[in-house]
């Protein structure tokens, strides 16, 4: 008898220590969020930069004591750069790490493509990167985007125009939301400025030889030419509009077009263009909240990451950040909860204070960042104030 | 007419290469009856190896440029002693799996080794255009250009008139009465997968350093390369030359004159109209292959 109670003891002795440990670990266990960046495929460069804002955050959230009692513990998820792909991973982190709120995806396709499941499972998601005005405007209270919209970005640039001297605008934009969201954005504003607007020219998101597109830009004979895509097709573009002499000053538009990555690609390609950018870590004296985007600067470098990456690291930044405010502020990790509490938090960012304005339409509206727009020239390999 | 020969000058830099990866892949479709899906990757690993000799062991441009065409030559045997050896005589679709699983092994690898960001590869050219009046041209693309024409004509001369080219053009006719005739098939096999592949590496090689290199480059050449061989008729290696010329002729009008943001899908679509008309192909052979 003896032997056979013996090992049933063991087991129910073994089972109860284990169920004492589960319940230990859930008071302990982190708070998730999810995050879906491209960390691969053609948009990859920027979504590691995100990503590697985001850990930034969550490393200093996490010293400083957590959120709630808890600490925070981003669950990273690789979107491919592929709108399927961006769509699995929203269904993996709401289905499978439960996570009440994520932060995403970088890009307006990649971001349209997961919308419809946030409305499904009802999970906020923070927007750090996307442009592309239907974002906010096509009625997910979901939505609560940090980045500007093109809109946005072209009315920044109205006092600007007179002092570039724009007579005639051509364009070159990526084929997809952010791109041709941009294009529509900035030469209505042009138009309204009495700019004349010459070509509007597309291109594959993937493409990396550009030659038809700027013969035909290069014959339209604008003074100015605004380019809106990610940086790795910007370094492409510059390089060719050299080689075919496009001699239109060069405006990339978008916030993606990292300034430090241009310069250090080989020749002198970027030399005189103009990005518009969100963030301006070469002077972060000249931005709202100097002390925060100064120490954010100094830690990036600290922690040896590539200094072309700040303009976009300094988005997975402060997204992190404002969505551990509204955690804290809606007091438990509930998707609900959570989304309500967006609504009233206000955080002082790296790109200045991010608050929340209603977009779209009545009852279900959209949440919407009304965040800085710079514009900076690089010369000489050096990024300087326009 | 500026613009149209900008358009005409970015066409014949652009043909060059494409000629050179249609090239390749045709040899081993005609030669070996394989669907050689790892071609793409063989272009990646081309410039890939341009990247890690000129970039991170400084190798000189003009040395690496053979060195990475070599190693390529050297992957491609292997892929074949490795992989399609054992398959010979296994059927097309088994062929056709393995090598769709070698492909995504490849470019997985190139994932691992270098990571999803883009490297650029500099080169000694300058960065000024060769001016001709109104158009203009990258000195790097006219590199790349007379380059893929050399290497054009030596895969020519090596076919045409050398004792392995005769045996390659047996074993193309007719495999059984060429190993009749002591032709030894297997190693016409690998010379012929060593070479396409290297022809595809020799590609990658000349425009990593033009454009930028990524783990998924290979997929859009692989697409163009099997659109020129089909264009030019599968196993024509005239085809397949005059058949890269004409895509990227195509592209180059279509994108200037009809619409830039399908350019990638113009030679697609131009595919779809020969093979309505011309169901071999432009340039195939009367029998039927494969």
């Amino acid at each position: 008898m003896k032997s056979i109670f013996k090992p049933v003891w063991k087991s129910v002795a073994a089972a109860f220590a284990a169920s004492l440990a589960v319940g230990t670990a859930v008071a302990q266990e982190p708070i998730k969020i999810g995050v879906t960046q491209p960390l691969t495929g053609a948009f990859a460069a920027s979504g590691n930069y995100v990503a590697q804002g985001a850990k930034m955050a969550e490393d200093h959230i996490n010293a400083a004591g957590g959120v709630l009692g808890r600490k925070i513990q981003l669950v990273i998820e690789d979107n491919k750069s592929n709108p399927t792909e961006a769509v699995a991973t929203a269904e993996k982190l709401i289905g499978r790490d439960k996570v009440p709120v994520m932060m995403g995806a970088w890009s307006s396709t990649l971001t349209l493509a997961i919308m419809p499941k946030l409305m499904e499972y009802q999970v906020p998601m923070l927007v750090e990167t996307s442009s592309s005005g239907k974002i906010t405007t096509s009625g997910n209270p979901y939505i609560f985007r940090i980045s500007p919209t093109s809109e946005m970005e072209a009315r920044a640039f109205t006092p600007m125009v007179k002092g570039f001297n724009i007579k005639k605008a051509d364009f070159l934009a990526t084929n997809n939301d952010f791109g041709l969201g941009a294009s529509q954005e900035f030469s209505q504003m042009l138009k309204k400025q009495g700019v004349q607007v010459g070509v509007m020219e597309t291109m594959d998101p993937k493409a990396t030889d550009f030659s038809a597109q700027l013969a035909k830009i290069k014959a339209s004979g604008g003074d100015t030419l605004f380019v809106t895509t990610a940086v790795e097709q910007i370094t492409l573009i510059l390089k060719q509009a050299k080689e075919q002499q496009v001699r239109a000053r060069i405006i990339t538009t978008g916030g993606s077009n990292s300034p430090d990555q241009l310069i250090q690609q080989p020749g002198d390609a970027a030399n005189g263009s103009f990005p518009l950018v969100f963030f301006t870590p070469w002077f972060p004296e000249a931005v709202k909240n100097a002390d925060i985007a100064r120490k954010f600067v100094a830690e990036w470098n600290a922690r040896t990451h590539n200094v072309g990456g700040l303009t976009e690291g300094f988005r997975g930044y402060d997204g992190i950040h404002t969505i551990v405010e509204a955690i804290k502020q809606a007091g438990k990790p509930d998707a609900a909860a959570i989304q309500k509490a967006m609504w009233n938090v206000k955080v002082k960012g790296i790109n200045g204070d991010i608050a929340f304005i209603k977009q779209g339409p009545a009852g279900k509206e959209s949440a919407q960042n009304v965040p800085s727009v710079y514009v900076v020239k690089i010369d000489n390999g050096k990024v300087i104030k326009n | 007419m500026d613009q149209l020969l900008q358009h005409g000058l970015n066409a014949l830099m652009l043909g060059g290469t494409y000629a050179l990866l249609g090239i390749g892949l045709t040899l081993i479709f005609g030669i070996m009856k394989v669907v050689n899906f790892t071609h793409g990757e063989l272009y990646a690993f081309g410039a890939y190896m341009m990247y890690a000799l000129v970039m991170l062991t400084g190798v000189n441009f003009f040395v690496a440029l053979p060195l990475a065409i070599a190693l390529g030559v050297l992957l491609g045997a292997a892929l074949e002693l490795l992989l399609l050896r054992r398959l010979r005589g296994a059927d097309i679709d088994t062929t056709m799996l393995v090598m769709i699983g070698a492909w995504i092994a490849l470019q997985a690898a190139e994932q691992l080794a270098w990571t999803g960001v883009a490297k650029s590869i500099n080169n000694p050219f300058p960065a000024a255009p060769l001016v001709v009046g109104a158009v203009s041209v990258a000195w790097n693309r006219v590199f790349v250009l007379v380059v893929a024409l050399a290497l054009i004509g030596l895969t020519y001369g090596l076919i045409n008139h050398t004792k392995l080219g005769r045996a390659m053009r047996a074993t193309f006719q007719d495999r059984e009465t060429a190993a009749l005739m002591g032709v030894q098939i297997g190693t016409i096999h690998t010379a012929t997968f060593a070479l396409g592949s290297g022809l595809a590496a020799a590609a990658g090689a000349l425009l990593g350093p033009v454009f930028v290199a990524y783990p998924s480059m290979g997929d859009l050449a692989a697409a163009k390369a099997f659109a020129i061989v089909i264009l030019g008729g599968m196993g024509s290696i005239p085809g397949a030359t005059i058949g890269g010329f004409i895509l990227a002729l195509v592209e180059e009008l279509g994108a200037g004159y009809i619409s830039s943001g399908y350019r990638d899908a113009m030679g697609f679509a131009l595919i779809i109209v020969i093979l309505l008309f011309r169901p071999t192909g432009l340039f195939a052979r009367k029998e039927r292959i494969g």
